[in-house]
């Protein structure tokens, strides 16, 4: 039974608190999160999960978990106690907030911890892609400069038509950075925001048969779910780009692979997908094509700037003060 | 005068064909790397030719400018001079213009892709994910560029198309340049090294002279420090490639980006295994739309220059 709880003398005065996933901050924080609070580790027993919480996690008031943990609801049901669940995400997706705002459970997230890292991720793909930034270094670090001469030439950056899908924080970080690149800025979104000047597109196709790139910066629910499909990358074109940094589901991918197979959309850079970790196949074989493992996040900084919001959001729950980052639930359902 | 007869040598292959194939139809085009012996082409044709057009690669030294007796104008597909014997130009009367302007945002663009390349490392997640590793568990925490202080060296057309960009993802811009500029509210550093011991990532936007060679040093590179970066979109001669190499290999320099080498197509084998260094094969302007300006301007130095017309670009 030791084995369940980190070894600590003091244990019985940490406040408890379950972990689903774990969230990447592990990789860096865990001991310095196993000082702070007794932390029910799931992953490291023998017995299945819903097990382990029915014998150890029925006094729980507080669950910290990743944003890939897609049993959360089933796991919930489960704990009657739950007060409070953190999670190491902007992203809400994984969160029946319904659910939780019946049960009186609150929720706070990362909001803005990662908006820059992320915007800065998003335009990276974005400049990789277009001027094939991977790729030539591939080509000279396989030793084809000498062999081959001259690399194909890419395409300029500045004076693109670029359509921002969301304009959120994420998004207006992007369209920031992107003017000063001298691209041409839209942007799709649920309402126009009267604080840009930037045109409004209330269609996302008639957004990408306007713009030269996509980029997409929106939250993945119900409305967005698979909303770059087949209409929207026709529209796009066969010099079209698309970039996603956001959710997988967002596009459908099926479509988008086939798309580029047969060259009907010109390239893409992709930090996201719909069954991560996997990566559809027929994408690998493509040179106009950027990969990134669901990384916009992961940089030091923004790991330890997120450890220091969990922990605060933590502290203030056990200390019956207010969360620093609560979900505002009208702000997300409608 | 039928333009046809005049002859017009060009140095090497430049991408993207338009601007040799319309060489071609205006002129007598010779093309120099098809003659494996010079002075095959040289001999015979010397007198005909009276224009040269060169680029970064190949452009109009001593030695090519004494065999030429009637060359009247050279023609630069770049902006950079550093191939072109300008003091002999002078001496002969020979013309010189280039093309300035046209690359400020290709080479700043690309100034900016190296440093997220080299910070977030997404040449390595690229491949990461292309060799399955993805399966096996995350990539790697990288480094996060916002926030992080930029020194430029040189702040003319290029290094302040850099600053405006890297303010934009929220860097403090700092520089050090020959004096200090009036216009501008970044922070002035009056040496390489301090400048180099006073930011993270280190921007190389200078012209090459005589006295920027090896501007990067041993003793710059020690000032950037095991978590600086250096990136280098100048010339290959601004860097001490040997002491970066050691550097970057030693793990005293943090990472570097580079798009230039000393003795390009060659670059340093070292460095291919590093994650935290991305190479690029001289693509500053790589981009179609703005060779296809280059070539443009080329073509119309020389067609002002031939009806006697003053030149668009002159190298003043």
């Amino acid at each position: 039974m030791a084995q369940i709880h980190t070894n600590q003398t003091l244990s019985v005065n940490l406040p408890e608190v379950l972990v689903l996933g774990p969230p990447s901050i592990f990789r860096i924080y865990e001991k310095h999160l196993s000082q702070k609070f007794m932390l029910l580790k799931p992953w490291e027993s023998p017995i299945p999960l819903e097990e382990f919480l029915s014998i150890h996690a029925q006094n729980t008031t507080a669950v910290l978990t990743s944003s890939v943990v897609a049993y959360l609801s089933s796991a919930l049901r489960l704990l009657p106690s739950v007060r409070l669940v953190v999670t190491s995400s902007v992203g809400l997706d994984h969160i029946d907030l319904k659910e939780c705002r019946r049960r009186g459970i609150s929720v706070a997230y990362a909001p803005s911890v990662f908006s820059a890292d992320v915007a800065n991720l998003a335009v990276g793909l974005w400049v990789d892609v277009l001027r094939k930034i991977s790729a030539a270094n591939c080509f000279l670090k396989t030793g084809l400069w000498p062999v081959k001469g001259d690399y194909p030439l890419a395409t300029k950056l500045g004076g693109k038509r670029v359509g921002i899908i969301g304009l959120g924080r994420i998004g207006r970080e992007v369209a920031k950075r992107l003017e000063a690149f001298g691209s041409k800025i839209s942007y799709q979104s649920r309402e126009k925001k009267p604080s840009v000047s930037y045109p409004f597109y209330t269609d996302v196709c008639e957004l990408a048969s306007n713009s030269d790139v996509l980029i997409i910066c929106c939250a993945l629910n119900d409305q967005t779910y698979h909303l770059i499909n087949r209409e929207v990358l026709q529209a796009l074109g066969r010099q079209g780009v698309i970039i996603n940094a956001a959710r997988g589901a967002i596009i459908d991918e099926k479509a988008l692979v086939q798309f580029l197979q047969e060259g009907k959309i010109a390239g893409a850079g992709l930090d996201v997908f719909e069954h991560e970790p996997n990566v559809p196949e027929e994408l690998l074989e493509l040179d106009n094509v950027v990969f990134s493992p669901h990384s916009a996040v992961f940089t030091e900084e923004s790991c330890k700037d997120l450890y220091d919001l969990v922990v605060g959001n933590l502290k203030a729950f056990f200390s019956n003060k207010p969360l620093l980052s609560p979900v505002q639930f009208d702000d997300f359902m409608r | 005068m039928d333009s046809n007869s005049i002859g017009v040598l060009m140095t090497c292959p430049m991408s993207p064909p338009y601007l040799e194939q319309e060489l071609d139809r205006r002129y007598r085009l010779l093309r120099f790397w098809k003659f494996p012996q010079k002075s095959e082409l040289l001999k015979p044709h010397s007198q005909e030719i009276r224009a040269v057009v060169g680029n970064a690669t190949i452009g109009a030294n001593a030695e090519l400018i004494d065999a030429l007796p009637k060359l009247e104008i050279v023609s630069s597909y770049s902006v950079g001079l550093d191939k072109i014997d300008l003091a002999k130009c002078k001496e002969r009367g020979i013309k010189v213009t280039y093309t300035p302007d046209l690359i400020t945002d290709d080479a700043a663009d690309l100034g900016i892709a190296l440093i997220l390349a080299v910070l977030r490392k997404i040449c390595g997640c690229d491949l990461f994910v292309r060799r399955g590793l993805w399966k096996n568990g995350d990539f790697q925490l990288t480094s996060k560029f916002t926030g992080k202080s930029v020194g430029i060296i040189g702040l003319g057309r290029i290094g302040t198309a850099i600053a405006k960009r890297a303010e934009a993802f929220d860097c403090p811009i700092s520089y050090y340049s020959r004096s200090e500029k009036a216009d501008t509210n970044y922070k002035y550093y009056p040496s390489v090294i301090d400048l180099a011991s006073n930011c993270q990532i280190l921007v190389v936007a200078c012209s090459l002279t005589p006295e920027t060679r090896h501007i990067i040093n041993r003793e710059v590179i020690d000032a950037l420090g095991p978590k600086g970066v250096l990136i280098n979109i100048g010339r290959g001669p601004h860097v001490d490639e040997a002491e970066l190499v050691s550097a970057l290999v030693e793990g005293r320099l943090g990472g570097a980006g580079l798009d230039v080498f000393e003795n390009e197509p060659e670059a340093p084998e070292e460095l291919f295994g590093l994650d935290n260094v991305v190479l690029l094969p001289h693509v500053g302007s790589g981009t179609i739309e703005t060779r296809t300006a280059m070539a443009d301007l080329v073509l119309g130095n020389l067609e002002a220059h031939f009806l006697n017309k003053p030149l668009l670009t002159p190298v003043v």
